[in-house]
């Protein structure tokens, strides 16, 4: 959620509360029973509370975690999947692989692991188009697209793309033909997918390195297509 | 469970916010955040399921309001008290209690 959004949600809150306020405050007793401090009043303060509690126990070292960021914010993420994707572009023989056992396939590159132990890879064609969502929650395959945008785990994506997806699409930009199928993919907590998008045109020359260089991470959530640049020769 | 969290198929929730060039973390509470429950993960001490069944516990006007690691540092504090890795006086108090055992972290998986 955007901070406009949230901006947005919590005004209408205050503006409840002002209405009601009792009934707030009942419903606020209710909600710390259901769930203790349900809302980190400041978030910087929480977690920087919560690490020096867990490191002082013993639970976490701090060179750890160092490590966990470094490698979310610098090794695993979309080029990953990307390079997944170009080469089944110029292998055909990968590509079967990874449509019939996507898990051997992915590994075959590097990758894998936690978020992304049970694999599916869906194949866009001039008639089927896919788009992956996780309705209930922000489930992603990690191993090659790294860690889901905001917008796929907000209220609007997860609600609307299992009965909108042509919509939803088109708000990403992306208007699809009526005679193309849309088939959308809810992600599990075990199994997640991985679109493998449609080679553009006019890119046979091109090598597996440039292609992996065309693919962005939302065509292989399936709300964008790969494009090759206009003008360009290949 | 038909909660909040169940969103497939839910009407006016509003456009959605695409962010061109969007960093992997919006702040460093954000990473940190993440860094923290995928060590305290590392104990084993639940699963994705125990840890989405959590998530979902958030009553629903919370859980709207909540950005993602907002809701998940929630649900995860709930996980460390149940597993027993930590007390709620020691989550209030930011102290570990004076006399409890120290303990020696568990190896993170970096192997992704």
């Amino acid at each position: 959620m955007d901070a406009t959004r949230r901006g947005f949600l919590k005004t209408a809150v205050t503006v409840a509360s002002a209405a009601a306020a009792h009934d707030l405050a009942h419903a606020q007793e209710l909600a710390h029973d259901h769930i203790h401090q349900a809302v980190p009043s400041d978030p910087t303060l929480r977690v920087k509370a919560l690490e020096s509690l867990l490191v002082e126990k013993g639970l976490v070292d701090r060179a750890a975690l160092d490590t966990l960021i470094d490698t979310y914010e610098h090794k695993v993420g979309p080029r990953n999947g990307a390079r997944v994707v170009a080469r089944a572009w110029v292998d055909p023989a990968y590509k079967q692989r990874l449509l019939t056992n996507a898990d051997a396939a992915i590994a075959e590159l590097g990758y894998g692991g936690q978020q992304g132990e049970h694999m599916v890879v869906v194949e866009n064609t001039p008639k089927v188009h896919n788009l992956v969502v996780c309705t209930l929650c922000s489930c992603y395959p990690w191993p090659v697209l790294g860690l889901p945008p905001v917008w796929y785990k907000s209220a609007p994506y997860r609600s609307r793309s299992v009965i909108d997806p042509r919509g939803v699409l088109r708000e990403f930009g992306l208007e699809l033909p009526e005679e193309v199928e849309v088939r959308v993919w809810d992600s599990t907590a075990e199994l997640r997918y991985l679109v493998l998008p449609e080679r553009p045109p006019n890119t046979e020359s091109l090598t597996e390195d440039t292609l992996a260089a065309l693919i962005a991470r939302d065509a292989m959530i399936g709300v964008a297509k790969v494009r090759f640049p206009q003008g360009d020769t290949a | 469970m038909n909660g909040i969290h169940d969103m497939g198929g839910m009407q006016d929730m509003g456009p959605i916010q695409h962010e061109k060039n969007e960093p992997v973390f919006h702040a460093r509470w954000e990473a940190r955040w993440f860094a923290l429950r995928q060590a305290m993960g590392a104990w084993r001490k639940w699963n994705i399921d125990a840890s989405r069944y959590q998530g979902s516990m958030i009553p629903p006007v919370e859980y709207l309001r909540l950005s993602y690691y907002e809701r998940s540092m929630a649900a995860t504090v709930e996980l460390l008290i149940k597993s027993r890795l930590v007390t709620r006086v020691e989550i209030d108090s930011g102290k570990r209690a004076l006399g409890s055992a120290k303990a020696i972290p568990v190896p993170t998986n970096n192997s992704v």
